[in-house]
Parts: structure tokens; C-alpha cells; sequence
């Protein structure tokens, strides 16, 4: 047991400014770096370049040419999504949001970032503003991240007191100004048009697309939700250029640049490193994370995070990048790996992932609302062995119904993914909690009585 | 406890005015500052008393109603009286890998409480919450602003102790 | 127009709906829960999911929520399609987990649209057993019942309550399965337009509480189409009754008027036809018997023979009635029931609306304008379901807005926030603050002839050929010019004034307003309120007639006595003259006879009291603020249930009572013959014949039915009489039946809808098979006639009043209406009392302190020869030199512009 003020894992690979874009500059002591420091390890010189050197349209580009996809879970390309904000100049007002909500389990690396270096997002962030055109910022961080709020606060000062934040920045004429707002809580915060409507101070529901946040955002204005660490990318892509950013990733993989991995339960070395896109689950399982702890076997793993499906050892040949995992038939979502050990009891996991995938529910749409608790309520009945037969098939319903595109959000589908890959890998498991005795209907229960 | 009496009409103090006032001025929209002002009411008392929504709603300039929509969708917010310490125990699947249930009995022989209770001296209350992003040293759990991982169920009853 | 495919047919369809509202509007059936046509489309739900191809050799398509997807041309749909269905059904499933299963015990089943929905999808199987989620109810007051473990969480009351009737009180709580809808704590719900929940909510959380008293379901209560008489409005209402009873009122759709929505007292203020104390047999009030019809006929004749007989109708009865009375006394000898100057301005608003430059907006039509002022009316108070159909007004700007930014009007979310509440200018100018000032751009208040001035100001700022206002203060100056421009710059202003303040000169502003429009070539609408029912029909009626028709030129030829007798029709003259001047001429008069449906103090006073019908057991024509004449129909028959009960509609003792006097046989025995005499006399009124169908209207031979074809326990009713069930009353009068025998089917066109309800739709939601298009109008037209679109002429200027200068010690006394309480009827429902408030007297502030008296103390001053003591209420806004009274509360005198206030002082306690 220890009192955790900030984080360490990641610092034990070598990292270099060559290979690691966003890592290279951490300490080791694990203490965040600040201002001074950045600034002495190469900071704000991209956003230098940036708000000197070229026109907006120039990042955007360069953000599009270099292939980032957004790290938040749904590994949009950054630079089309940047596009998408209306050209329209009279339309001057428009928002940059970080989505710094990371709630997702087993979703950890947004905090390193934020704690370690405060600086990096801010500078992703005004330079992503300054191809944005966007004037104000916020980063919207998860209430219990007390740490990063503490940090990203100091460095927010730091960067204002320095003029790297605020009027004419840097002698521009840009003027870019940007607040740290703290949730209060609710995972669904995290979806991007729910964080818009809790920014606003609303219930976090989300809102229906079309209309995209880049028409209408907070406040009806062009709004752009970028993660964490998807804009703490921008400042390497920007300051040494797409070909060195492409050159990053393994040639095998689909995907530019490089990613916060990790994976964590009974594994060895828990923990995250960055890593390039295209490195096999099996590298980063064995070599990084260690294999597992002796006394346990993997019994399946969760490529990123709790809204990804289960895979079976033998996946881990798959390479982590959006169309590696597919192949699979998950997702890479966050890249965030889970080992789940031999110990562990499916139908007892998914009890535990849906109950906390129906508490998270924001309650709008009824598949989601309705549905989650009846999976949770049929997966403890299997869990103590007092299921009934057609307790599959309402599993089986939910998953499909809970699918893409059917409930509002894709807070539902990321709940069913893993409940789906679990009966489909693991069957046995939650047929063994169907009590045989029992009759299939209740309703003929009740006549009976 | 005079914090947790609950007072007939609820007035927010100079302090809490004066903060959210300060807080409307981040955003286009004074609506925006209905979480951080509910937050602000929530340090000063420990949780967000009967009254408090129409109050902020009034300094806000919208509905009693939708700040208390509000205060009630976030987990975070307390629309009833807690104890003098928070303990969030990290319910989410990492850390039910790595034996937060077992955490939850300790804490429950050791002050008596289940989630979402708080003890009789006034001196806990323990809720779950998602995952505090320390996967790798699961089970995590953090007590008001002190974030701890590897917690184990024996070492609960130490840790507590640091909180009189 | 779009042409779209559903499962394999062709359609042509409103491209700009969306496929929900395209499918509806085709007469498909598609289940739904969060969309309604009011309110749009938000997809929380879930429950409208159809298949959608790409194109039509797409076959494996993609489940869409129709509510939410475009109808755009060449769209290729099935509702029929395997997957959808199963969907469906399985959000029926989902959102039934929690339900209790209540039906029945529950008020909504039988007109419950999740009953509806469950069979449409076949869900008839609980397989979930676990433990249900409960609620804690709350208390809401005397008119809504709150159950919230009905809730299949829809969001629909939160969002008609707030977003549509701009309510704060009632919000969503929680989050996941946990969300509650309802107030932050237990009371009553604020908003005047609370009712329309029991509607909206499409399960029984929000229910009637004035019917749980005396509940039945909706199958076993008879309908007619009726008007609500509660203002001048004019919405069109579906009273349901049981055993003599009225047992509910509900929403009629009429989508040029109400549409979907009613207010408050419209809805609970019923009671007064349940009342135990309503005369019910003719009277001898001396003698205090009861006789029987042939009986009263000749004893009141015999009181009237060759007498000078003087009648005064009223604006709370229905044309027929009014009229029929007019044959008894004769034109010379008939006067109005209405106070002078209010006759005046209702007549003076008749001919700015007959003849004025501006066309009448209905209500319906008052939504789709782009800047308002509202000059001297609290509209809220005075006629609630115009304050309701501003705020849509006001709102427009946002599907404005968002339809320049490509975002369909259906798309509720989405228009909002991209219009971040922008609105429709509205300007309201009244005498203190009013509850629609909320969406107001500017407010402004002043004592009624300085509005007037206001009026006039603006009309200057318009059109510079209006006459200026002399000695304007600049800052009312300027305020005008602002209002001057925001009506300027609209493509549709719109004008709403009235009658309510009493002040002529509101009006006159309100004419030169709509003079200066018209001459700046502005293509907009006039909306005037008048106080009544059937204010605007009396001055139809009495508008060629040069003669002083008041009631107070009444009173003074009975008091002068130029007459015998007196012949009252459902008025209570208390409460329209000064009560000594009432008293003189009643004593005056050797005979005094009222027809009425109330016990009231005049009817106290009368030598025989005939027993009329209310609106549920008669049938007429009213006309409406916007001069749409109107019939409501006969609800039920007393006598069915009890013989002894005698009333009948006013016109019929009035025209029984003048051929008992002539000694020859009845004219009139059906109420077209009434209504045909009535258009025949009143070339104005020539059109009412029109306003609805006759009584000899048939669809396909048959009557229309007044009640559900599953009507049950009709044989037993009586049974306590006798066991020899009763041939059902025969009606001469309607195409209605009292019976469930006769059509109620959808498919024929008809405008006159006892009750909403189609195969599989019980639920108020089957309004969508009687319309044109969903949420549009009736298929066969919206009820009712327009009288008043005479040929537009340009008004005279009229000149401003001088400044508001009381002199000192003088307060004008003007009235202050209330929703709850200030209507005669609906303030004897004991609902509506609950929520009216006490009588009192406010001041502004400033005079409060200068007379040394605190909110709830007892003042004392003198109206008139009145006496007057009462509470103080203070309003801040009130200007000064005036002081406030609550209209008609008990107590409070009949105000009129001369009503002055004097030696107002604190009484020590
Ligand atoms: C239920 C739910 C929760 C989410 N939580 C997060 C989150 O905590 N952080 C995040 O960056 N994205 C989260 N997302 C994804 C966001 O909606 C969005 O795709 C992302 O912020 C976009 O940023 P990116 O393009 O940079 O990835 C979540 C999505 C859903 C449906
Ligand atoms: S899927 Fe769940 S989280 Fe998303 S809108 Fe629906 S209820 Fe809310
Ligand atoms: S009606 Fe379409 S989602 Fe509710």
C-alpha cells in the first residue's frame, strides 16, 4: 500500500526526443515538469513555429497529413475532424475542449500526461486553438483527478505569466485563453457532446449528431473535443514535421506515430509506456508488461479499455493499430490492455463491468437505462447459480440491441462489447449459472400459485 | 456537525457567493458554473444542503430545479449530509481484479459501513467510484484528496487510522 | 414534397418532417414515446426504430429511430422488417421492467398511450423477475396526482413543462434508472398550464386529481365536442361525464386554436356544473317550491302578462340563449348584461376586428410571428392560452436560426442550443409584472392610460401620420421607438391588447397601432381579448343597435320604472353594477325572473328561478376573442338519471316561456331552428350557422356517437330506479347520440370530435388520425367560423389621454386578474379555489411605506358608496397613484375607469 502522489511506471523504458514524442521529457523522479524545465527541453517551440510561422490552415494540414487519430477511444483522424470547423470566419467564435474526463476502467493515461506534463497540453492545446481559430479553451478534467488539477492549474498560471497564454501570445496577435474546469463525476462525461452539455452546466446527457459539435458546440458555437493525449501529440507533429511523425509506427501498422500502451491486472509490470503503433499485444504483453505474475495463467485480455471486447491468449498476436485489432473483431480503443487471469469468473467480471456501465448510464435512452440493470441483475442471478435458460437469450438481446447505432450514445455499445466477446469465448461459464430446476417462465409460476 | 443541521431557509454565505460570482466570470454562459458552484457550497458545508439549488439557481439566473437536476446526476455532488471523510473505493474491473471487494469487507468490519453509508460518529463515508486511473496498482481507493493503490484488505484499518 | 418508401409502397410526404411524423401523417403506425407532435423529436426513447436501405437493392439496411431521421426523397424504409420489430419490442420490454404493472388501479388505463404502445408491439410477456426500482410520490397540489413508478422516463412532462410552458418548478433528478421526474420538493405546481401533463405524460405519473374523487375510465364516460367557457379563447374541450357528472375535461384538438393544450382553469374549473347547490328544478323563491316545467311555464307568464318585460342577457350564455331572450322582450327592451364601458371597448374591439386595417391572428396562427407587444393585458391571467402560444412565438426565432443553419425545426436539442435562447422580440406593457415577462424583451408598467400613452407613442414612432403624445416622458419616448422598431422590422408583428384593464384608450392605442402597421405596408395581425365566453358574440349581436345596452342603462329604466318585470339569463348582476344600484332596481322591479345554472346572489333575489343548463347539458354557439363562432354540444341528459331534474338550455325557457305568453305552440323545438332565426335576425351573425354540422348530419346514416363503443354498465345504471333500462335519450338538437350506438370511426372526415380515439389508440396521442398531418389541423378543417374578416378599412386616428395625475388622496382602483379566481364559474370548482388567492388590496411599494402599512396588513378605504377592508399585497412594480383589487373575488366591487380609491388607510389590529 502507498500514498500515490504521482505516477512512475512509464519512465522505466529508455525514451528519446527522436522516438518518444510525448514521454521523452519526463523526470524521473516522477515529479511534474515545469515551465522552466519544458522550455529547457525544446517547449513551446513548436507552438512557436506554429503562431510565427504558419497559418492555421498550415496545422491543420499538418495534423491531417500526419495521420493522428484522436486517442480518446474512437481513433477519429484528428486533422479531418479539425477540417470539419466551418470555414465561415464570421462565425469567430469557436472552442477548443480537452477531454480530460478519463473514467473509462483501466483507463490511465491521460492522467500521466496531465500530472507529469502540464506544459505539453497546454502547448497542444494553443497550438490546436491556433489552428482552430479558436480563442478560448477549456480542459475539462474528472473531479478526482485532484493532482492534475493542482498541476495543470500551476502550469496554466505559469504559461499566462509567461505570455504563452492570453493576449497577442508570443507576438502573434493571437490571443487564446484557457481554463481548467473539474467534473463532478459521471463517466459519461467523457463522451464528447455530454461533456459539452456539462461544460454548460447541464446534465451530462449526450446530444444527438448531426449537428456535430464543429457546427454546434458549447454555447451553439464551432467546438472542437480533442483527448489528452491526442493533443499532446501536436506539438512533435508540428515542430519535426509529418515525415518524421509517419516514420514512428512500425512499417506494419495502419496507424502514425505512437501510444500510450499499458496493460494492467495480474500481470508482472503493470503499467504504460509509449510505444509505436503496430507493436504486437504479445510484445507488449510479455516484454513490456512482463507476462503474468507466477501462479497465474492469462485466461483472456481486454486490448483498451472496459468498452473493448475479450480476446482469447491466442489474439495476441494482434497488432496493436485500429485495423490490427479489428481483425480481431474489437477495438484498439484506448490501447490500454487488461490481462484477465485464471482465477478470475466471467460471468463475475461482467457483473462487475455492467454494474458499473449501468450506474454510468446518463438515463436518456431506454436500451441503455433499462437494459444495462437487467443485465446486471441476470448476470448476479447466474452468479449465484440461480439463473434460468432464457437468461442467455436476454444476455443475447441486450448485446444486440445495446449495439452500435441503436442507443444514443456509444456509451451502451462500449458496455456490450465485452459482454458479447465473454458469452461468445466463455459460454460455459454463464450457462453454469442456469439452475436447471428452475422453469423457464414466472408467468406460469403465477398462475400456478 | 453545526453543518449538518440542516437550518430552515438556506442562504449561501458571503464566501460561496462571492466565489461563484468569481466562477460565472469563465464561461459565456452563467448556467456553466452551476457544477462548480454546487462544489463550492459542497466544501464549505460537506454536502449541498436543502435550499442550496434555489439559491445558486437565483445567483445564476435559472431554475432551482435545474440546478438540482444537476447536483443530483453527478456522483460527486452530496445531496445528503457525509461524513467529516470521504472514503471512494475503486469499484471498476481492474481493481475487481485485483480484490477491491475484499477491501469493501474490510472496511466493513473495520467501521461497520457499506457503500453509500456513513458511519454513526459522523466520521466516514464510503462510496464507490470509477476507476481512479491506478490500474497499475489496483485496488485503489482515495480518502478526500489522498490517492492510495496496492491497498490490500489488511492494511485498510492502518490507513484509516491517519483519519481522526 | 418527397417521395419515400415504406415497406415497398410509394409515398408522397412532407420532405421537411421526419420519418415518424411522415409515417403518422400517412396513417402508418409507428410506435413512439419521447416525440410528440408539440414538442419534437429528441430520440431518448427508442421505441420508433424502423429499418432504413441505402437504396433500394440495399438489403440488409440499418435500424434508424424514425422520429430523428429526415424524410428526405427517395428514403427507403420498413416498419414491418423482422429486426425492427424485435427491437421494438424489446424496448417495450425494457422500458416495462420498472413499470408496476398497475392498469388496474391506474387513472390512465384506458387513455394510456404506453398501454397503447405495449399491444402496437406485441409485448405480452414479463420475463423480467427481479426486483423493481420504486419511487416516493409527491404532493403537487389540488390539480395533478404524481406516481412515479409509472414512469417509463420519456422526458416528455420535463420537456412540455419547461421547454414548452416555460414552467421551472417541475425538473428531472438523478441519473441512469434513477432518473425522477418531478419538483424539487413537495407542492404545488406553479404553472398555470400544469394540466396539460395528464396529457402529455404518456403513462399515469401525471394524472387528474379532480377526477380520482370520482374516477371511471375513459371507455365509460360520455363526450360531446364542447367550448370551454372559462375566457374568451375559445379552446375546444372533450368533457367526458358519468352519472350526471362531469367527470373530466380533456384537450379537443382544434389546430387553429388550442391545438394540444388548455390551461389550468379551462381544465379543473368544471366543478361548478357538479355543484349539489345548482337549481335544478324551476323555484318559487318566495314560497321556496319547486313546480314542474308546465307548472313554471305558467306561473311565470302569469307574473309576466302584460307586463313591461325588460331582459338582460349575458356574455357567459351561449348566442341562442341570448337571442331567444331577445324574442321574449323584444330588440327595444333587451340589453346586454354587460357594464357600459366594457360594452364600449368590446364593441370598439369588435369593429377594429370586423373593419380594422389588420387581419385577427387565431391563436394558432399567433405562434408563427415574429415580434409582439402585448399592450395592457396580462395575458396569463386573462386569456391563459394566448400567454402559451407567445412563448411559441417568442421561440420561433430558434427554428428560425437553426433552420438558416440547415437544422430541421423537428430537431428540439438541436435548435436550442444553437439558438442559445434567442427570441422573437415580445414587448408587454401592463400594469405590474406578468408571468410571461420571463420571454419578454422589454417589460414595462404603468397605470392604464399611461400605457394607452405608451400605445399611442409607438403608433407615432410607426407612422410619423399617427398623432404624437403630448408631454411623454423621453424614456417612454424611447421605449417606444424601440418597440416602433422591433415591429418595423419583423416580417409578421403582431398586436395583442384587449378589454381586461377596462380602459378605452388601450384600445384606441391599439387601433392607431395597427392603422400605423397598415400604413407602413407591414403584413401583420391583431389579437384582442375580450372578457367572456361569448363577450365578442353580445357585441355581434348588439353592434347595429344604437341604443344603450348596458346593464347599467338597465338598471336605471328599471329603477326609473319603465318596466314591470325582469328577465335575467345567466347573470349574476352583482358582479357586473355597483351593488346599490343592483338592489334598487331589483327591488324596483315587480317581477324578476332569472334563467340560470348557478345559485347566485341575483338569483337569489328572483321571483322564479328557472333551472338553465350549463355547457354540459345544453348546446350553442359561442363566439371566440378572435370572432370564431363556435358550438358546444349537449355532454348528457340529467333526466336519464333522475326525472326530476328540469333544466333545460336557456333558449328553450325563454322561447317555451314567450309562447306560453302568445297562447300559441312552440316555434322552435331543435337548435338549428334557434340558430337559423338568430343568423336570420343578425346578418353579422349569418355565418353561425356554419360553425358547425346540423342535427341532421349522418356519416354513412348513423348519428355520431358520444361514447365509446366498450361503454359498459348502461343497462345497470339505473337500475336503482328501475330494472327496465330506459330507451336512451333522443337529441334533437346534435348529430350526436347519447349512446355508443353511431360513429366514431376516423376514417370518414369530421370536425366535431366527441372523443379522441381510433383502433389501438385510446390515449389523447389518437388526435393523429383525425389530422391533415400530424400536429397540423383536422382533416376536415378546424371547428368553428370566422365572423369578423369583414373588408379592411383604414381607422380614424384616435387621440391620446391625457397623463395618469390622480388627484391627491385619490387612488385609481384597477383590476388585477387571476387565473384562478377571477372567472364566475370556474371559481365556484373547489379545485380552483384551493388556489385562489384571499382577497386583498395592493399598493406599490412606496405607497405601503408612506401609509405605514406592511404586506398583510388591513387597510380600509372607500370605492365609491363602498366600504372596503382588506389585506395589503404589495407589488413593487405598481405604479403609483394606483391601487390594485383581485377582479371578481368575493368582496371586490365591479370596477370600471371611474372607480377611484379614497381615504385609504391602515386599520389598527
Ligand atoms: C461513454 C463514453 C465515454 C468516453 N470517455 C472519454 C474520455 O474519458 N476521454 C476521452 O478522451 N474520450 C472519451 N470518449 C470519446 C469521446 O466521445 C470523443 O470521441 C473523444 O473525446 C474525441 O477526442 P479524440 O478525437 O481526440 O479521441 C468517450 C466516449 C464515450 C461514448
Ligand atoms: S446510451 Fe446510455 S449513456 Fe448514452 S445516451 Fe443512452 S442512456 Fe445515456
Ligand atoms: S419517439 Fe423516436 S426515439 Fe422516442
Amino acid at each position: 500500500m502507498k500514498k500515490l502522489s504521482s505516477f512512475g511506471p512509464a519512465n522505466r523504458i529508455e525514451r528519446s526526443e527522436e522516438t518518444h514524442p510525448l514521454t521523452w521529457r519526463l523526470r524521473d523522479d516522477g515529479q511534474p515538469v515545469w515551465l522552466e524545465e519544458y522550455q529547457q527541453k525544446n517547449g513551446y517551440a513548436a507552438a512557436r513555429k506554429a503562431l510565427r510561422e504558419m497559418a492555421a490552415a498550415d496545422i491543420v494540414n499538418t495534423v491531417k497529413d500526419s495521420g493522428l487519430k484522436g486517442r480518446g477511444g474512437a481513433g477519429f483522424p484528428t486533422g479531418v475532424k479539425w477540417s470539419l470547423m466551418p470555414a465561415d470566419e464570421s462565425l469567430n467564435i469557436r472552442y477548443l475542449l480537452c477531454n480530460a474526463d478519463e473514467m473509462e476502467p483501466n483507463t490511465w493515461k491521460d492522467r500521466l500526461l496531465m500530472e507529469q506534463l502540464p506544459h505539453l497540453l497546454i502547448e497542444g492545446m494553443l497550438i490546436s486553438a491556433r489552428a482552430l481559430k479558436a480563442y478560448r479553451g477549456y480542459i475539462f478534467l474528472r473531479g478526482e483527478y485532484v493532482d492534475a488539477a493542482r498541476h495543470l492549474k500551476r502550469a496554466v498560471a505559469e504559461a499566462e505569466a509567461a505570455g504563452l497564454l492570453g493576449r497577442n501570445i508570443m507576438g502573434s496577435g493571437f490571443d487564446f485563453e484557457l481554463f481548467v474546469h473539474t467534473g463532478a463525476g459521471r463517466y459519461i462525461c467523457g463522451e464528447e457532446t455530454a461533456l459539452i452539455n456539462s461544460l454548460e452546466g447541464r446534465r451530462a446527457n449526450p446530444r444527438a449528431k448531426p449537428p456535430f459539435p464543429a457546427a454546434v458546440g458549447v454555447w451553439g458555437k464551432p467546438t472542437c473535443v480533442n483527448n489528452v493525449e491526442t493533443l499532446c501529440n501536436v506539438p512533435a507533429i508540428v515542430g519535426n514535421g509529418v515525415e518524421w511523425y509517419t516514420s514512428l509506427a512500425r512499417p506494419e501498422s495502419g496507424d502514425h506515430g505512437t501510444k500510450m500502451m499499458g496493460f494492467s491486472g495480474k500481470v508482472k509490470n503493470p503499467g504504460i509506456w509509449e510505444l509505436p503503433f503496430g507493436i504486437s499485444a504479445r510484445e507488449l504483453f510479455e516484454d513490456y508488461a512482463g507476462g503474468m505474475r507466477d501462479g497465474y495463467t492469462l485466461k483472456c485480455w481486454q486490448p483498451g479499455g472496459a468498452g473493448t471486447g475479450f480476446l482469447l491468449p491466442e489474439h495476441l498476436d494482434a497488432l496493436m493499430y485500429s485495423g490490427g485489432v479489428a481483425e480481431y473483431g474489437t477495438r484498439m480503443g484506448t490501447g490500454l490492455a487488461l490481462a484477465v487471469d485464471n482465477t478470475v469468473n466471467m460471468v463475475s467480471l461482467l457483473r462487475n463491468m455492467e454494474e458499473f456501465f449501468a450506474r454510468e448510464s446518463c438515463g436518456w435512452c431506454t436500451p441503455c437505462r433499462d437494459g444495462l440493470p437487467w443485465s446486471v441483475k441476470t448476470l448476479r442471478a447466474l452468479e449465484r447459480g440461480e439463473g434460468r435458460p432464457e437468461d442467455l437469450e436476454v444476455l443475447a438481446r441486450i448485446v444486440d440491441f445495446l449495439g452500435p447505432g441503436k442507443t444514443f450514445c456509444a456509451h451502451a455499445p462500449g458496455a456490450v462489447e465485452p459482454l458479447g466477446s465473454a458469452i461468445k469465448y466463455f459460454r460455459q461459464e454463464f450457462e453454469a449459472g442456469v439452475d436447471r430446476s428452475a422453469r423457464t417462465r414466472p408467468t406460469t409460476e403465477f398462475v400456478k400459485a | 456537525m453545526t453543518n449538518l443541521i440542516q437550518t430552515d431557509r438556506f442562504t449561501l454565505s458571503d464566501v460561496e457567493r462571492a466565489a461563484i460570482e468569481l466562477e460565472m466570470q469563465h464561461y459565456e454562459d452563467p448556467r456553466a458554473a452551476s457544477i462548480e458552484a454546487l462544489k463550492i457550497v459542497q466544501e464549505q458545508r460537506g454536502w449541498v444542503p436543502d435550499g442550496a439549488s434555489d439559491a445558486i439557481g437565483e445567483v445564476l439566473g435559472i431554475p432551482g430545479s435545474d440546478v438540482e437536476g444537476v447536483a443530483t446526476f453527478y456522483s460527486q455532488i452530496f445531496r445528503q449530509p457525509v461524513g467529516r471523510h470521504i472514503i471512494r473505493v475503486c469499484d471498476s474491473m481492474t481493481c475487481y481484479i485485483g480484490g477491491h471487494e475484499s477491501v469493501l469487507d474490510s472496511i466493513r468490519k473495520e467501521l461497520g459501513i457499506g457503500p453509500g453509508q456513513t458511519t454513526a460518529d459522523n466520521r466516514f463515508t464510503l462510496i464507490p467510484v470509477c476507476c481512479l486511473g491506478n490500474c497499475d496498482k489496483a485496488p485503489a481507493l482515495m480518502i478526500d484528496d489522498d490517492t492510495f493503490g496496492d491497498v490490500s484488505a489488511d492494511s485498510v484499518a492502518a490507513l484509516l487510522e491517519a483519519y481522526p | 414534397m418527397a417521395t419515400i418508401h415504406v415497406d415497398g409502397k410509394e409515398y408522397e410526404v412532407d420532405g421537411a418532417d421526419n420519418l415518424l411524423q411522415a409515417c403518422l401523417s400517412l396513417g402508418l403506425d409507428v410506435p413512439y414515446f419521447c416525440w410528440h407532435p408539440a414538442l419534437g423529436s429528441v430520440g431518448a426513447c427508442r421505441q420508433c426504430a424502423v429499418k432504413q436501405y441505402s437504396d433500394e437493392n440495399d438489403t440488409r439496411g440499418r435500424l434508424v429511430m424514425s422520429c430523428m431521421t429526415p424524410a428526405t426523397d427517395n428514403s427507403w424504409i420498413s416498419i414491418d422488417d423482422e429486426e425492427a420489430k424485435a427491437f421494438r419490442a424489446s424496448v417495450i420490454e425494457w422500458l416495462m421492467i420498472n413499470h408496476p404493472h398497475d392498469c388496474p388501479v391506474c387513472e390512465e388505463g384506458g387513455h394510456c398511450h404506453l398501454q397503447d404502445m405495449t399491444v402496437m408491439t406485441g409485448h405480452n410477456q414479463r420475463r423480467y423477475r427481479f426486483n423493481k426500482r420504486t419511487h416516493v410520490n409527491q404532493e403537487l397540489g389540488p390539480f395533478i396526482a404524481h406516481e412515479m413508478n409509472r414512469c417509463i422516463a420519456c422526458y416528455r412532462c420535463v420537456r412540455y413543462y419547461k421547454d414548452y410552458a416555460g414552467g421551472t418548478d417541475l425538473g428531472v433528478f438523478g441519473a441512469n434508472d434513477q432518473v425522477y421526474f418531478g419538483r424539487v420538493e413537495d407542492g404545488t405546481l406553479e404553472s398555470e398550464f400544469s394540466g396539460n401533463l395528464t396529457e402529455v405524460c404518456p403513462t399515469g405519473v401525471f394524472t387528474d386529481k379532480t377526477h380520482s374523487e370520482r374516477y371511471n375510465r375513459k371507455w365509460d364516460m360520455q363526450f360531446a365536442p364542447s367550448i370551454c367557457h372559462g375566457c374568451a379563447s375559445g379552446c375546444n374541450i372533450s368533457p367526458g361525464e358519468r352519472y350526471g357528472e362531469i367527470r373530466r375535461i380533456e384537450n379537443r384538438f382544434n389546430g387553429s386554436v388550442n391545438h394540444y393544450f388548455l390551461c389550468d382553469r379551462g381544465r379543473f374549473g368544471y366543478g361548478y356544473v357538479n355543484r349539489k347547490d345548482r337549481p335544478r328544478q324551476p323555484v318559487a323563491q318566495r314560497s321556496g317550491l319547486s313546480m314542474g316545467i308546465d307548472a313554471a311555464l305558467d306561473q311565470t307568464a302569469g307574473l309576466l302578462n302584460r307586463q313591461r318585460i325588460l331582459g338582460i342577457g349575458s356574455p357567459r350564455a351561449s348566442l341562442e340563449s341570448n337571442f331567444a331572450l331577445r324574442e321574449l322582450v323584444g330588440a327595444e327592451d333587451f340589453y346586454s348584461g354587460i357594464a357600459r364601458q366594457e360594452l364600449a371597448n368590446i364593441q370598439a374591439i369588435r369593429n377594429l376586428l370586423q373593419h380594422g386595417p389588420l387581419p385577427t391572428a387565431s391563436i394558432r396562427e399567433m405562434e408563427s410571428h415574429d415580434a409582439v407587444f402585448v399592450l395592457g393585458e396580462d395575458l396569463t391571467q386573462t386569456a391563459a392560452r394566448l400567454a402559451l402560444a407567445l412563448r411559441q412565438t417568442a421561440k420561433g426565432k430558434a427554428t428560425e436560426i437553426a433552420e438558416a443553419a440547415g437544422i430541421q425545426s423537428w430537431h428540439q436539442a438541436a435548435v436550442e442550443n444553437i439558438a442559445q435562447g434567442a427570441r422573437h422580440p415580445v414587448f408587454i406593457a401592463s400594469v405590474t409584472a406578468t408571468r410571461l415577462d420571463d420571454i419578454a424583451a422589454e417589460t414595462v408598467q404603468a397605470a392604464p392610460d399611461d400605457l394607452a400613452r405608451l400605445g399611442f407613442a409607438v403608433a407615432h414612432a410607426i407612422d410619423p401620420a399617427a398623432p404624437a403624445v403630448a408631454d411623454l416622458e423621453p424614456d417612454a419616448l424611447e421605449l417606444a421607438q424601440r418597440i416602433a422598431d422591433a415591429l418595423l422590422a419583423a416580417q409578421r408583428p403582431l398586436l395583442v391588447s384587449g378589454a381586461s384593464l377596462g380602459n378605452p384608450a388601450i384600445i384606441d392605442a391599439a387601433a392607431n397601432i395597427a392603422q400605423a402597421l397598415k400604413n407602413r405596408e407591414k403584413n401583420g395581425s391583431i389579437s384582442m381579448v375580450v372578457p367572456e365566453a361569448n363577450s365578442m358574440g353580445m357585441a355581434i349581436m348588439l353592434a347595429d343597435d344604437e341604443a344603450d345596452r348596458s346593464v347599467e342603462a338597465a338598471l336605471e329604466a328599471l329603477t326609473a320604472g319603465e318596466y314591470d318585470a325582469l328577465v335575467v339569463l345567466e347573470n349574476d348582476l352583482y358582479r357586473r353594477a355597483d351593488s346599490a344600484m343592483v338592489d334598487a332596481a331589483l327591488a324596483a322591479a315587480k317581477v324578476v325572473v332569472v334563467v340560470d345554472h348557478q345559485q347566485t346572489p341575483t338569483a337569489d333575489k328572483a321571483h322564479i328561478l328557472l333551472p338553465a343548463s350549463s355547457f354540459a347539458e345544453g348546446d350553442g354557439t359561442l363566439v371566440s376573442q378572435e370572432g370564431r363562432a363556435q358550438r358546444f354540444f349537449q355532454v348528457f341528459e340529467p333526466s336519464y338519471y333522475n326525472s326530476e331534474v328540469l333544466i333545460r338550455e336557456g333558449w328553450r325557457w325563454l322561447h317555451a316561456l314567450r309562447h306560453t305568453l302568445l297562447g300559441n305552440p312552440v316555434d322552435w323545438t331543435s337548435l338549428d331552428q334557434v340558430t337559423e332565426a338568430c343568423a336570420a335576425v343578425h346578418p353579422r351573425l349569418a355565418a353561425i350557422t356554419e360553425a358547425a354540422p346540423d342535427a341532421d348530419f349522418r356519416i354513412k346514416g348513423m348519428k355520431l356517437a358520444r361514447a365509446p363503443h366498450r361503454y359498459s354498465g348502461r343497462t345497470a345504471m339505473r337500475a336503482n330506479i328501475s330494472v327496465h333500462e330506459p330507451r336512451q335519450p333522443q337529441d334533437p338538437d346534435t348529430p350526436f347520440a347519447f349512446s355508443m350506438e353511431g360513429y366514431a370511426g376516423t376514417r370518414e372526415d369530421r370536425q366535431q370530435i366527441a372523443f379522441a380515439w381510433a383502433p389501438g389508440w385510446n390515449s389523447p396521442q389518437a388526435w393523429n388520425k383525425f389530422q391533415d398531418e400530424v400536429g397540423g389541423h383536422l382533416r376536415a378543417g378546424d371547428p368553428g367560423v370566422r365572423l369578423l374578416d369583414g373588408a379592411r378599412m383604414d381607422l380614424p386616428w384616435a387621440e391620446a389621454p391625457a397623463a395618469f395625475a390622480p388627484a391627491p388622496g385619490n387612488w385609481q382602483a384597477v383590476p388585477l386578474h387571476h387565473l384562478f379566481g377571477s372567472e364566475e364559474n370556474s371559481s365556484r370548482a373547489e379545485p380552483i379555489q384551493q388556489r385562489m388567492p384571499q382577497p386583498y388590496l395592493a399598493l406599490a411599494e412606496a405607497e405601503a411605506q408612506r401609509l405605514g402599512v406592511a404586506e398583510g396588513a388591513t387597510v380600509e378605504a372607500t370605492l365609491g358608496e363602498r366600504q372596503l377592508v382588506l389585506a395589503v399585497r404589495i407589488i413593487e412594480e405598481l405604479p403609483l397613484g394606483v391601487v390594485g383589487l383581485p377582479a371578481g373575488l368575493p368582496g371586490i366591487p365591479p370596477l370600471n375607469t371611474a372607480s377611484v380609491v379614497t381615504g385609504l388607510k391602515g386599520v389598527a389590529q
